[in-house]
């Protein structure tokens, strides 16, 4: 049997929106194992995004248990939450969310500031990430002085700079050209080769082609969950 | 996550937005500024009060004849029964925290050396008057106690007469003349400087009080041949003050054979306290000014709060960032109230120097007494520190309850 990672059982999320409920996921139940590379896609307000935030430990179910890595997210306090998304998840924002006027390189030590853990020398481990995604040569610049793609990489970097099981990724490449968003899908490909579990919500087609397994999603349930590209299983 | 990187996170944010986070120290570099112009001012009267009471002897008090009252008339003071040397004689006797009891018969007239004169006041005193009222011995010595009873000849100078008359010269030895008496100088006085009224205390001279008494006062008065005008006596520090001179008025009252519930012809006082009266209304001042100042403070601490609030709106994306990375909601409240203490340190730090060269300035251009000491540095730095936590924390609480979707989606 492969190694589960994250399982939903019957989870829900509920907001109240105006004093009316809205039930942004209903009952969904899924399990993802290591080394997965899962598009979630579907229609705007579908939940995709909403479980998404919800892997990542950045909002808690109404109902039902999610398990990550063998920790139940529903009962966990605060504190033990942000543990969880410091080294066990890493974020990537359509938006990039880059803090401004501070370097690359500052910006992927980031996490490791509130890393709790003992971990080698800072610097170091930030600048291995970016070499990783290829920025070796610009750790000092600017946000500013980056193109899209590059904050982009910056931010997978700082993703990655704690060494995290699963990689979250919300539109990566939303605010990205084509020629960007394939070198960027490439990067994916290659980090999920290393053994990094990915999982990117999207609109485009041609992003959840390049994963290995597709779920589609319409009024907070799973209405199709496909494997593709079975071939390129590691 | 370390304090000190946490205080630089602070720097680089303020270093950000550096003009507002100057205006916003102002207010805070106003406020420690004047809190230490303010306590300094008013500490430095408070030391001057204190050198005069030290001047005086803390624990001396003084005995005068008051107004003599004849048929519901009250005649000028000084005009009733004189003081006597048997009053002071029962005084030794009857009291043993007595620590040193003297006589002091005053009175005006030219002093002549050579073909040079000088005007002052001439003081007739016991042995123990140098020490009662904390005069010190320059050179040569004090009356012995058969001088002071037999009528010795002999003087001690203060620094201003020696300066008129002997233009700084050493005057012992030398032979004065008051009245046409000649006197031999014995000793010379440390200068005291002026008195809390202002007039010089050094432009004086003592002779035995038995000698003024018989050769220089004019006072000779023949119905009361051993008058000492007034009496000056210390207790031992050990005793209480109020309690003695309770017990010395009512001792007085007794020799001086006055009637239950008549009033007293003679006063009792306690000088330190007739100085702090006296200056009541200067400490009060000063901690008006001290009001003022920590208004100040405040109005400063209200600018901080509301640029802190400001920043947490402006900066809601990056504390959804970094709550995603893994800050805790306790790292957010702290980074954010570290920013404000920051700020207030800076400000204070700022407020200490113009605070200390301003009241450097007063001291030097003006008669006021400014006492500038660490403490109030450390005390000013302190509350500023005090004021970034008090006004910083609604903000940083603010900060780091956000809800890190909303904070990340906000515009």
């Amino acid at each position: 049997m492969k190694n589960v990672l994250i399982e939903c059982q019957s989870v829900c999320k509920d907001y109240a929106m105006g004093g009316e409920v809205i039930h942004a996921l209903s009952n969904v139940s899924l399990t993802i194992c290591k080394g997965e590379y899962v598009a979630i896609m579907g229609p705007s307000g579908s939940g995709k995004s909403t479980l998404m935030n919800l892997i990542g430990a950045l909002d808690v179910p109404t109902r039902g248990d999610l398990v990550v890595d063998g920790l139940n997210l529903s009962i966990q306090a605060p504190d033990t939450l942000a543990e969880f998304r410091n080294h066990m998840v890493g974020f990537v924002f359509q938006q990039f969310n880059l803090l401004p006027r501070t370097s690359a390189l500052e910006n992927v030590k980031l996490p490791l500031f509130y890393s709790r853990k003992p971990g080698g020398d800072a610097d170091d481990q930030a600048k291995a990430c970016l070499q990783r995604v290829g920025l070796a040569d610009r750790m000092h610049h600017d946000p500013t002085q980056l193109s899209g793609g590059q904050q982009q990489r910056v931010a997978i970097a700082r993703a990655l700079v704690n060494q995290p099981s699963v990689i979250l990724a919300d539109e990566p490449t939303g605010a990205l050209d084509s020629k960007t968003s394939l070198e960027l899908l490439d990067l994916f490909q290659e980090l999920n080769q290393s053994g990094i579990t990915i999982i990117v919500v999207t609109h485009d087609q041609e992003v959840a082609d390049k994963s290995r397994r597709n779920l589609v999603f319409r009024d907070g349930r799973i209405v199709t969950d496909t494997v593709i590209n079975a071939d390129r299983a590691v | 996550m370390g304090l000190w990187k946490t205080i630089n996170i602070a720097l680089i944010a303020l270093k950000v937005n550096a003009l507002r986070s100057f205006l916003t120290m102002l207010g805070i570099i106003i406020g420690i500024a004047s809190v230490i112009v303010m306590v300094s001012v008013s500490s430095g009267s408070k030391q001057e009060i204190e050198r005069a009471i030290d001047q005086l002897g803390s624990n001396m008090l003084s005995i005068r004849p008051g107004a003599s009252v004849s048929g519901g008339r009250h005649s000028a003071a000084g005009s009733a029964t004189p003081l006597t040397e048997k009053d002071i004689t029962k005084l030794k006797h009857r009291f043993d925290f007595l620590e040193g009891v003297s006589g002091s018969l005053s009175t005006t007239a030219p002093v002549i050396y050579g073909n040079s004169n000088w005007t002052t006041s001439i003081r007739g005193v016991h042995t123990d008057y140098i020490d009662v009222r904390q005069w010190v011995i320059d050179e040569g010595r004090n009356f012995s106690e058969r001088e002071t009873r037999s009528g010795g000849k002999v003087a001690l100078l203060g620094q201003d007469l020696i300066e008129k008359l002997f233009g700084g010269e050493t005057p012992l030895g030398a032979r004065i003349r008051i009245k046409n008496v000649p006197f031999t100088v014995i000793g010379t006085l440390q200068a005291k400087g002026e008195s809390s009224f202002g007039r010089s205390q050094d432009d004086v001279i003592f002779i035995p009080i038995s000698t003024a008494r018989m050769r220089v006062s004019g006072r000779n008065d023949r119905s009361v041949p051993d008058m000492v005008g007034n009496i000056y006596l210390t207790v031992s520090l050990d005793s209480n003050i109020q309690i003695a001179q309770q017990e010395l008025t009512e001792f007085m009252r007794e020799l001086r054979k006055i009637a239950p519930g008549a009033q007293d012809d003679f006063s009792v006082r306690n000088f330190s306290e007739f100085i702090r009266a006296r200056n009541e209304t200067s400490s009060t001042l000063g901690l008006l000014l001290a009001a003022t100042a920590a208004i100040a403070l405040l109005v400063g601490g209200i600018g901080i709060m509301n640029i802190m609030l400001v920043s947490v709106t402006e900066r809601t994306r990056e504390i959804g960032l970094r709550l995603a990375v893994g800050a805790r909601r306790n790292d957010i409240l702290m980074q954010f109230l570290v920013e404000a203490v920051t700020l207030c340190l800076i400000g204070s730090f700022f407020g200490v120097a113009i605070g200390v060269s301003t009241g450097e300035l007063i001291r030097q251009t003006s008669e006021i007494p400014v006492l500038l000491n660490v403490p109030i540095i450390f005390v000013a730095i302190a509350s500023a520190t005090f004021v970034g936590i008090f006004f910083g924390f609604y903000p940083a609480q603010k900060a780091s309850q956000m809800n890190p979707i909303d904070a990340l989606r906000y515009e």
